[in-house]
């Protein structure tokens, strides 16, 4: 009995130091096998034959002051390139994704062409895209069609995402379970108020996480428009390793987009791990909801 | 007198599977009608024929003397004056239970907000829902979040509710405050459909219980003949499992 009790005294007050204890112990053996690996990694580097030419074309601490400001500068070309083209993408997305979901036969044409734009825009590399419209559309020498590089740069974008995009919408309309429609609509919204006013708006929520992903990529492909000669952050780091023959722009470009990108991947990383949270608790609830079914008249045995 | 609801020869099969094999069944206004059978009897498919969620393979429908089976019927049109509460509630969980209630006046018959929110607030004070009006619905029990499906119904006034099997899905001692709206729709007169298992609640509220067998009514009548003395021996069968069950 007083062993039982002496156990059942210990054991609350040994058990969170124990805890702590382990915790501690981890969070060592993490920092030191970090330590191990990342130091055997550079030393590797460092002792490299090559290392002393690659420290000088690509570390050059002079050539990097020198050449972050205009850097930094027409990083502003691809700045606004995405925001544009975000827009448009989130709009045109939306427009491909809901007509090729739409049923029935008539609609055959409708979804055989948006079938074919997605899968052909999905398949090409971007680049190529870039090249035919940018060099290709203003070729034509057609009156009044726009030759600025950067027209064809958002066009070129927007065209390649929105195929991306419209399947990232179309997988949330879909995982919308069709009692959501038949609810609406058998309070007489029509197919189209349905979809605005109930399914779209929790298919959007749900996929807000991948779209942020789509944009991260859409972020760095930016880049792939300085082949039609749009002057943005990767054109002016070449024109800059051009002029100082020496690499280290570039590496001022890749911090750029880390700066940019890692903080935009945690936001996704964290809006996808709460969203699991939440559908989780939803299917605990829906679980709770259907519970007792087999006994569910009980109530109402009294009332023979 | 033209009856709120005259379906006449209705079939509906899912690929080869028929579920409805010829329903003919005449409702009067005011009157409340139970369908008991078993599952996969067809009740359900019914109820969704009736609102034309289910398109229907072959068979006339008529609503207020209005045949909503007829070729280039508005089916927008014929949905709002028939309401139906599904047994797995639906509420839209993006919105609050007001605007779940107001949606469909304000999108569909273009009323006003400030006069939709007056009335939905009418009605979910009438259900004691009124405190729950700003919460959203997976904050709710399921027979609060079945009472505000109902409340959904009503506030486009149908002509005719169907309610299909409404406390299925609820916790047994939830049931109860489900089914008095129920009892409460029908003292006000609401012509009302309802496929149930709820036997004793059929019993109660029914003028008339219909029982479905394999895709047809087989049997119809006053709840003391059909549940005292069914005259096939398919619905003695059932009513017995469903003795044996505890469930009447």
């Amino acid at each position: 009995m007083s062993g039982l009790q002496g156990r059942g005294d210990g054991r609350p007050a040994r058990r969170p130091r124990g805890g702590d204890a382990s915790a501690f112990r981890s969070t060592l053996i993490a920092l030191a096998s970090t330590v191990v690996f990342f130091g055997a990694l550079a030393w590797i580097v460092v002792s490299s034959p090559g290392w002393p030419a690659i420290q000088r074309s690509f570390l050059n601490g002079k050539v990097f002051a020198a050449s972050l400001p205009s850097i930094v500068g027409s990083f502003a070309v691809n700045v606004q390139l995405f925001l544009i083209a975000e827009v448009l993408i989130l709009g045109l997305g939306m427009v491909i994704a809901v007509l090729r979901s739409l049923p029935g036969p008539v609609f055959f044409p409708v979804r055989l062409v948006t079938t074919i734009y997605v899968d052909v825009f999905r398949a090409l590399p971007g680049v190529l895209v870039i090249y035919i419209l940018g060099f290709g559309i203003p070729g034509l020498g057609i009156a009044g069609v726009p030759i600025e590089p950067f027209f064809y740069a958002v066009v070129a974008l927007t065209l390649i995402y929105s195929a991306y995009v419209s399947e990232v919408y179309r997988a949330g309309i879909e995982s919308i379970h069709p009692s959501q429609d038949a609810a609406a609509r058998s309070l007489g919204l029509s197919r189209f108020q349905s979809l605005r006013y109930v399914i779209l708006p929790q298919a959007v929520r749900r996929v807000v996480p991948p779209l942020l992903n789509d944009f991260i990529g859409l972020q760095k492909d930016t880049v792939l428009v300085s082949y039609i000669g749009v002057v943005e952050i990767f054109r002016q780091s070449y024109i800059k390793q051009a002029g100082s023959f020496n690499y280290t722009p570039y590496l001022a470009t890749a911090l750029v987009f880390l700066v940019m990108t890692i903080p935009l991947a945690r936001l996704t990383d964290w809006l996808i791990a709460r969203e699991v949270r939440r559908r989780q608790g939803g299917a605990a609830l829906a679980l709770a909801g259907t519970q007792g079914r087999g006994v569910a008249s009980a109530p109402t045995r009294g009332a023979r | 007198m033209t009856s709120a609801l005259s379906i006449q020869g209705l079939r509906k099969a899912f690929g080869r599977l028929e579920v409805l094999r010829g329903i003919d069944l005449e409702v009067a206004e005011h009157e409340v009608i139970a369908l008991i059978g078993a599952s996969g009897s067809g009740k359900s498919t019914l109820l969704r024929c009736i609102n034309l969620i289910e398109p229907v393979d072959e068979g006339r429908i008529v609503v207020e003397g209005t045949e909503i089976t007829a070729k280039g019927v508005n089916v927008d049109r014929v949905r709002r004056s028939i309401g139906i509460v599904f047994q797995s509630f639906n509420l839209f969980p993006q919105m609050r239970v007001l605007d779940n209630v107001t949606l469909a006046p304000r999108k569909v018959l273009g009323r006003r907000r400030a006069e939709a929110e007056a009335a939905a607030m009418a009605l979910l004070e009438r259900f004691g829902l009124e405190d729950k009006a700003h919460d959203y619905p997976d904050r709710l029990s399921g027979g609060q979040q079945q009472r505000v499906a109902i409340v959904r119904a009503l506030a486009m006034q149908p002509d005719l509710l169907l309610l299909d099997e409404v406390t299925s899905a609820l916790d047994p001692e939830l049931v109860a405050e489900v089914l008095n709206v129920i009892r409460e729709l029908a003292a006000g007169g609401m012509t009302m459909l309802i496929a149930t298992h709820e036997m004793g609640f059929a019993r109660d509220i029914a003028n008339r219980v219909c029982f479905l067998d394999q895709g047809v009514i087989l049997e119809q009548g006053p709840p003391d003949v059909i549940f005292r003395a069914p005259a096939q021996s398919r619905t003695r069968q059932f009513l017995e499992r469903i003795i044996e069950a505890g469930r009447l």
